[in-house]
């Protein structure tokens, strides 16, 4: 395996380690879907995208919508590594004051494009986005990432079929295809599949990955950049709450409460101590 | 009630399996967040009348309506930002306007819910809901209350809209001397120094504003103004005549809810001071939820300070006039 492919996992591990931190403190949040999320954030902020933290406003970047907001916490943790605010604010998360709102705020946090938090909407903002940089000729592109749960939206379909209309190849949609929402599977609760079809017959192209496999990942975002005349779905099968153990695959993670037990048992299985002493206890001096 | 309910979702939800016991053609509806909204207890006394629509709250207001068109009564649940929001012209053109029998029981009222933030805070879902015509609009204050008016809902004609709290909450009324009549306040407190009208979870705030008020030697009424629509306009009046100011205390907006319900009715009937307790016109934040309202002036403490501030312009206008 290339060398750039294991750096980012073990920055996936860290951005995991990261957010259940963030998480734990908070006392509230969205473990599950954080971690399904972790492979497919690391890739764009690591890998793909074209940004620039000391300027979060820049006209020119990528822009990334994070359409499911509650999985917030993964992203915090990468704009954090990233240097657009220090890893420690990411224990100010949910709370009074705190620039990192329970879901994404774009007036209060540096580097994130959108305010999201209510399924189905961030689609439609990334739509609109990419709309107005072909409209301007701007060579930026933009990145949505949904749940699938969230696929369930009727205004999700609404967005797909203006993409495909308007021709939007510089919009990537990524469903983080982990099969579970709140109240149980999308199969008992509202069935989504086949979406490959779906998003296909909504006029976009449509590749399939394994949302934990970087490489494949990195392959599928070219892909996408390759595609011409077209938007790109990126069905990107993913785990709910990958990396810990009791917590994959697991309905009830999606949003309950992180014990002291649990946390440790977390950051045990991520191996997240070392990740902690290097980088927190640096920060905190 | 022999065990305590913490809070009023989970009264909501066991009022609904009282209510399936004796009315099978009750069904109920939810966009995935039955365990929030705690639907999931119908779900699990009987699954055959739980239909999932999935996250998706405007197709969920239009099945309920072809639903309620063929004699069911459907209950629909979500949060009250996507209820009130995301779904309203839903609601509005295929609910409230042909007049049918959906009722539409949305949790997670208010700055209340805390940590969530500002996109999950509904503040403006009264002042939305009670502008539409033909909808009942009902704000329970604790479970006893919830558990009496559910029953009521299910039993009523037409659309109605229920606005529950998240939060765990205490009990304010004994349940059986708590007599319920939509349209009609309930006394929570008698007082003749000021009236506080309040709402969901401000009903105990206020009677612990009361309590500090006491200490001061003055008395002051609280009305537990549930019924939103329809409006008590008696005891508004009948307050504004015989203490001669109002406060009102809402985990809302002040512009459009029940401060702005009860502005109506004054400066139409009985124009005397009143002062809004409740979210000054602006997105709240993420924090604790108790935090949070302390942050945003929904205490007691700022009850009984708008109280005197009543009192104050009261006697100011006494001396002018
Ligand atoms: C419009 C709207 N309805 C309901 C919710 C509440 N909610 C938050 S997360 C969630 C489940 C999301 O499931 P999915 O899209 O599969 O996300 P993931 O499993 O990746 O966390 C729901 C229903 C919401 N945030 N927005």
């Amino acid at each position: 395996m290339n060398h750039h492919i294991q750096q980012l996992e073990t920055i996936a591990n860290e951005l995991r380690c990261l957010a259940l931190r963030a998480i734990y403190l908070a006392g509230s949040g969205h473990p599950g879907g954080s971690l399904s999320a972790a492979e497919i954030v690391t890739a764009l902020y690591f890998s793909v995208l074209n940004v620039d933290p000391s300027r979060p406003d820049w006209p020119e970047r990528d822009r990334v919508v994070l359409s499911k907001g509650h999985g917030c916490p993964i992203l915090y943790a990468a704009l954090a590594k990233r240097g657009y605010f220090p890893i420690e604010e990411l224990w100010t998360l949910r709370k009074l004051g705190s620039r990192l709102q329970g879901h994404p705020d774009m007036r209060k946090t540096p580097g994130i494009d959108a305010t999201t938090g209510s399924l189905g909407q961030g689609i439609s903002v990334a739509v609109g986005m990419a709309l107005g940089g072909k409209f301007q000729s701007k060579s930026y592109r933009v990145y949505a990432i949904m749940g699938c749960g969230e696929q369930q939206e009727g205004q999700v379909w609404e967005a797909a079929m203006s993409a495909a209309h308007y021709c939007l190849d510089n919009l990537v949609g990524i469903v983080d295809y982990n099969t579970l929402q709140i109240d149980g599977c999308n199969a008992e609760i509202m069935e989504i599949a086949p979406l490959t079809d779906k998003w296909r017959a909504f006029g976009w192209h449509v590749i399939q990955v394994d949302g934990h496999d970087i490489a494949a990942l990195l392959d599928a975002f070219a892909g996408a950049k390759n595609t011409h005349g077209k938007p790109t779905a990126i069905i990107a099968r993913t785990i709910k709450g990958k990396g810990v153990s009791f917590m994959e695959d697991q309905v009830k993670w999606h949003s309950s409460v992180v014990t002291k037990e649990h946390f440790e048992q977390a950051m045990a299985e991520l191996g997240c101590d070392r990740i902690f002493d290097t980088e927190l206890e640096a920060t905190h001096g | 009630m022999a065990e305590r309910i913490p809070n009023n979702r989970v009264a909501y939800g066991k009022a609904l399996v009282t209510v399936g016991e004796t009315r099978p053609n009750v069904v109920v509806l939810e966009a995935d967040l039955g365990k929030g909204t705690q639907t999931v207890l119908f779900r699990e006394r009987f699954p055959e009348r739980y239909f999932p629509v999935g996250i998706a709250e405007a197709n969920m207001m239009g099945v309920a309506a072809g639903l309620a068109t063929t004699g069911l009564v459907p209950f629909a649940s979500t949060f009250c930002v996507f209820a009130s929001m995301r779904a309203v012209e839903q609601f509005r053109n295929s609910i409230a306007y042909p007049r049918l029998n959906v009722k539409v029981v949305a949790t997670n009222a208010g700055i209340e819910i805390g940590p969530d933030g500002a996109t999950h805070q509904a503040i403006e879902d009264i002042a939305i809901m009670r502008a539409i015509p033909n909808v009942t609009v009902l704000v329970p204050s604790d479970p006893v209350m919830t558990m009496k008016l559910i029953p009521m809902v299910a039993d009523s004609v037409g659309p109605v809209y229920v606005r529950i709290g998240r939060q765990d909450t205490p009990y304010i009324y004994d349940e059986d001397r708590l007599h319920l009549e939509f349209g009609k306040a309930v006394l929570a407190r008698e007082g003749h120094d000021v009236t506080i009208i309040a709402i969901g979870n401000m009903v105990c705030r206020s009677l612990a504003a009361a309590e500090l008020l006491e200490r001061e030697g003055i008395s002051a009424r609280v009305l537990d103004m549930f019924s939103i629509k329809p409006l008590d306009t008696a005891a508004i009046v009948q307050a504004a005549r015989e203490t001669g100011c109002i406060v009102t205390a809402e985990d809302h907006n002040v512009l459009g809810g029940l401060g702005g319900a009860v502005a109506e009715v004054l400066s139409a009937e009985m124009p005397v001071p009143l002062v809004r307790v409740g979210v000054q016109d602006t997105f709240a934040e993420s924090g604790d939820g108790e935090e949070v309202l302390r942050a945003y002036g929904l205490t007691a403490e700022r009850i009984a300070a708008a109280a005197r501030t009543a009192m104050a312009r009261r006697n100011e206008l006494k001396r002018i006039l």
